[in-house]
């Protein structure tokens, strides 16, 4: 079976099991008391978060390893990683305004935390926009890889930065020192969720992987022909 | 490490010797610098917002500005007649080369800055003189973290069209985290706050100059090698 198929299946089983979490979410979890159905969509929100950051982390480290092994599967990966981080982020700045409307009365806030995703997200499309001015193959995978580790560098920055901001932002409720405060069929839904973007993110990054491998392919044949 | 020092500042005083004899980069600096301020004067309501509330953006924002305008030079200087291939054969070692360079920025940028200033508080009528050392503290914090990474990436954009524009677009999401801070601190400054309200600012701007720093002094032999 072919990498594109692999991954096609893969994040076929990704958006299967993601109308499972939505199943779950919708019947067997309890509606949050105050923020009511709009809560439901942290199912969406927080698990992409995640991921939006797992990925720039991901093309970071996939930087450093590029520039010691000059392996061009490497960079394939980041550049592949870069674009499904890119797409996360989006769902990300998507879900959060929607919820943000009944919720905070406005789609969008210049909130700490909305702004770093934003940061994220224009780290990502600058990243892509490099690649794309860049023509030659080793050269691109260079500059990128740089990018990509200073992109890395800079998470934690915009992280600290949120949390010395007054925020409007629901404070976390999973990722904080003391113990997790949320029922526990909630917090199953959340990192059920959380486990079924990681498939989908595998599934995209695989897809992503397997046409840079084919257009690799097309432009060395085409070179061979002149 | 004395070596280091010796050849970037043999480095820094080229470029420096260059700027000082032909002045013309310094001087559209900072007239630019001035211009961005008097462009402010006309992009606020005097009646409705207090000069005091808005200051640490106008300065920030107009630093912000200034010093990415004058990052484009430094390796766009060396683009004629091939000079860098020169700078590349002689006998310094990459690390040194980018800190001749960063040297030289922060010297540029400083001067720009230095006449930035007293015309900010001529324009806007904030008085500093009372908080003057602080806030050239802060001010010399948040440009060694913008020069230290926008040197890194003019020297990655070297070989690249639309250096210009694509500079702004890598390089601004990472100066958020910066000016976040400078102007937190700048704001409580000028408030005649106590500083020590803003100690997790004034930390992130020192971790963010030594992480970034260090990783371009690492990453910056990537960038210019063919």
């Amino acid at each position: 079976m072919s990498l594109l198929t692999r991954g096609r299946l893969i994040a076929l089983a990704g958006l299967v099991l993601l109308a499972g979490v939505y199943v779950r979410a919708l019947a067997f979890t309890p509606i949050e008391r105050l923020q009511g159905a709009a809560q439901k969509i942290y199912y969406l929100h927080l698990p992409a978060a995640i991921w939006t950051e797992t990925a720039m982390i991901v093309v970071g480290v996939a930087g450093i390893f590029y520039l010691f092994l000059h392996d061009p599967r490497l960079d394939r990966f980041a550049a592949a990683s870069a674009e499904v981080g890119t797409v996360f982020a989006t769902i990300v700045l998507t879900t959060g305004p929607l919820w943000g409307k009944p919720i905070w009365g406005t789609w969008w806030t210049w909130d700490a935390r909305l702004t770093s995703m934003l940061l994220l997200f224009f780290l990502y499309v600058g990243y892509l926009l490099l690649r794309g001015a860049v023509a030659d193959p080793a050269l691109r995978a260079r500059y990128a890889a740089v990018l990509g580790i200073c992109g890395m560098a800079l998470v934690p920055f915009i992280h600290l930065s949120v949390y010395f901001f007054p925020t409007l932002h629901p404070q976390p409720i999973i990722l904080k020192p003391s113990a997790p405060s949320l029922p526990s069929s909630m917090l199953v839904t959340g990192l059920y969720s959380v486990g079924v973007f990681g498939l989908l993110y595998v599934g995209f990054v695989m897809q992503r992987y397997a046409l840079y491998l084919m257009r690799e392919a097309q432009e060395s044949a085409e070179g061979a022909r002149g | 490490m004395r070596e280091l020092a010796a050849q970037a500042w043999i480095v820094a005083r080229k470029d420096l010797v260059l700027e000082f004899r032909t002045r013309t980069a310094l001087f559209s600096a900072v007239v630019f610098t001035a211009l961005v301020l008097v462009v402010f004067n006309f992009g606020r309501d005097p009646t409705a917002v207090a000069t005091i509330d808005l200051a640490p953006s106008i300065l920030w924002v107009t630093f912000t500005f200034a010093a990415m305008l004058t990052l484009n030079r430094a390796f766009q200087l060396e683009l004629e007649n091939q000079a860098l291939e020169g700078l590349l054969v002689a006998p310094l070692s990459r690390a040194s080369l980018y800190w001749g360079k960063l040297i030289a920025n922060l010297v540029f940028v400083a001067v720009v800055e230095a006449v930035g200033l007293p015309l900010f508080v001529l324009f806007f009528n904030v008085p500093v003189a009372h908080v003057l050392v602080p806030l050239v503290g802060v001010i010399a914090l948040a440009t060694v973290g913008f020069v230290a990474v926008g040197t890194l990436f003019s020297a990655l954009l070297i070989r690249i069209r639309f250096a210009e524009l694509m500079l702004p677009v890598l390089l601004l999401p990472f100066l958020i985290p910066p000016l976040a801070a400078a102007v937190q601190v700048t704001a409580h400054l000028l408030a005649e706050r106590p500083l020590s309200e803003v100690a997790g600012w004034l930390r992130l701007l020192a971790a963010y100059d030594l992480t970034f720093v260090s990783l371009a002094t690492v990453l910056f032999r990537f960038t210019v090698d063919e």
